[in-house]
């Protein structure tokens, strides 16, 4: 198995471990002196060696992202953090902002001066109370110390950083919808372009991160981009660095777990996860949050192109989770926090669980997402309760494959990719309901 | 009777404005802020405070308010309790869990108790996957749940 690493993870647990004390013992506020005796660009640069792909679930590079930014001028630049996790299954950056905020402040410090921005938000959900807790106690430790406001370490460039606050709505997950949140509008996703980069918050450049990007990035600056990259079991495919690896369902210990990028789902659930509950043979996984598909445990990948050769008639559990070889083999890395299920899960029934979330959390401006959400979850709930038909599975396929592609924002499509993997991979499980009747199935998620 | 800020709570609505470029950006949170003051919830009067605080329609504050499922349109309970639904939550037992709450207050999710003492609620994913099953009471979590930790939870809750 790779080594695990904690970079982000050694102050946790422990008592204490979220102040700036704690922090600065392990090493903490060294990356950010670095970057800041760099030049902006270089800083962008050096970010870019480090090849971090996005955690928040697109996986888009961290430092290409940041080179979008135009040069600075008369407007103003924004740092956006996405700390709105919600996405069913991922539990990472909470971790982060509870037991780890400093990270994080010295990320945004470091991400800030290479994008010519002066104020940072933190976006978190309004559930997270602790997190947003935490984050300001860490902004005036940062701000006591001189290491925010007018001059951070001594250097003439000012950054102030505040904890923005959601009020219950996963679609603020999505960056432009986020933003209109921060802007003091309904959370509604914006039609791109324009990007953030041209018009973000308040129709000025912006770049948005998610929490662990930009909490790994001082670590970049204390080792160096390319040695940070050349961590990662990926490092050829620029899938550099460490992360955050979380596991949760029918597993002996979930929890979240920091390795170097190339671990695989085996290693995820039966080394660190310590296996399935019970011993009991796995009937799933789904890789990185609810809006992946789902994944037999015996599925054999195929993946196109030569880079990808080594790994084509592997176990999908066996692949090593990066953001290509994930996408290859047609299925999606995300937030890459694995849900696994143990063969006592009916899986009709968990589709049943997902759908009504997706209906639930549908913010209602597209019509196919907003109607097809819906009808999923009717099309679903009437199955489970014995009174659908076989015309009615056929015409679910035809729902989600609709959703696909044809909204504004990533959400229809994340609706429509469980969706389908699910009837496709358990097909005989929801033919068994609609033939045989609901009463012979084992309706059980829980063990 | 109308809606107003304390003066120690106007303070915090200037702090607030502080941090942001326009006046419409501090919409979210002061709605917290008003909701916090108006027994957690969100009526008619403090939409139109609001709006009248921050040069904003009327109707931009009330879209706001009814677009986030944690603005309280009706007066909830003394204490709000949501229980984890999704399915990491799910296949640790969370159905097992909001059963038990449901018998245990004898109400349905979704409903106050009699004594207006607790609003019980199912929440989407709270982001506690790997403490699950997971709720969230008022301001705080509670994880690894068992029928005796929720009983705990909600002894305590009533007795106040």
């Amino acid at each position: 198995m790779l080594k695990r690493t904690d970079y982000l993870t050694k102050n946790y647990g422990k008592p204490d471990g979220w102040t700036l004390a704690a922090y600065e013992a392990g090493g903490g506020y060294r990356g950010v002196r670095k970057a800041l005796m760099m030049s902006p660009g270089a800083v962008v640069e050096e970010t870019k060696k480090a090849h971090i792909r996005g955690r928040g679930g697109a996986g888009f590079d961290c430092g290409m992202k940041w080179s979008f930014m135009p040069k600075p001028s008369d407007k103003p630049h924004y740092l956006v953090v996405n700390a709105d996790e919600g996405e069913p299954g991922t539990f990472k950056d909470r971790t982060i902002m509870e037991q780890n905020p400093h990270a994080l402040i010295e990320g945004c410090i470091i991400g800030c001066y290479a994008m010519g921005a002066h104020t940072c938000y933190i976006y978190v959900r309004d559930e997270l109370h602790l997190s947003k807790e935490r984050l300001w106690a860490a902004i005036e430790e940062a701000k006591a110390k001189g290491y925010l406001g007018q001059r951070p370490f001594g250097k003439t460039y000012e950054v102030n950083i505040f904890v923005h606050t959601g009020a219950g709505a996963y679609i603020c997950g999505e960056e432009t919808a986020l933003l209109n949140s921060l802007e003091g509008k309904r959370g509604q996703p914006r039609l791109k372009p324009p990007f953030p980069a041209q018009s973000g918050a308040f129709g000025m450049p912006t770049t948005v991160n998610n929490v662990e990007t930009l909490a790994i990035v001082p670590t970049v600056f204390q080792l160096g981009g390319d040695a940070f990259s050349k961590l990662s079991a990926l490092h050829h495919l620029n899938d550099g660095g460490t992360r955050l690896f979380g596991v949760s369902g029918h597993v002996k210990k979930p929890g979240v777990y920091e390795c170097a990028v190339g671990l695989t789902l085996r290693e995820l659930i039966f080394d660190l996860g310590g296996g399935v509950l019970d011993d009991r043979p796995l009937l799933g996984v789904v890789p990185g949050g609810s809006s992946c598909p789902v994944h037999l445990p015996d599925e054999i990948v195929n993946i196109p192109g030569e880079r990808f050769e080594a790994y084509n008639g592997k176990c999908i559990l066996d692949i090593p989770l990066g953001v290509d070889t994930f996408r290859g083999a047609g299925s999606m890395l995300g937030t890459c926090c694995a849900i696994v299920m143990s063969d006592a899960v009916d899986p009709v029934l968990a589709l049943q669980n997902l759908m009504h979330f997706y209906r639930d959390e549908s913010c209602g401006q597209c019509t196919p997402c907003r109607e097809g959400c819906g009808w999923l979850e009717r099309v679903v709930n009437k199955i489970v309760a014995g009174e659908g038909t076989m015309a009615e599975l056929d015409q679910f396929h035809e729902i989600a494959t609709n959703i696909t592609g044809s909204t504004i924002c990533a959400f229809g499509d994340g609706a429509a990719q469980p969706a389908l993997a699910f009837i496709r991979r358990y097909r005989k499980n929801f033919e068994d309901y609609i033939n045989n009747g609901a009463a012979t199935q084992t309706r059980s998620l829980s063990l | 009777m109308a809606f107003a800020l304390s003066d120690e709570r106007i303070k915090e609505f200037a702090e607030i404005l502080s941090r942001y470029p326009n006046k419409m950006a501090a919409c979210i949170p002061v709605l917290h802020l008003c909701q916090e003051a108006n027994d957690n919830w969100v009526s008619d009067e403090v939409t139109e405070y609001v709006a009248e605080k921050l040069e904003l329609s009327a109707a931009h504050v009330k879209g706001v308010a009814t677009f986030y499922s944690l603005f309280n349109r009706e007066k909830p309970g003394k204490h709000q309790v949501w229980v984890c639904r999704t399915l990491s939550c799910a296949l640790r037992g969370s159905e097992g869990i909001i059963s038990h709450c449901e018998k245990r207050l004898g109400i349905k999710m979704g409903d106050t108790t009699p004594d207006g003492k607790i609003t019980l609620r199912t929440a989407e994913c709270l982001a506690a996957c790997g403490t699950a099953p997971a709720m969230q009471v008022n301001k705080e979590y509670h994880e690894n749940l068992t029928p005796e930790s929720v009983d705990a939870v909600l002894d305590k809750l009533l007795a106040d």
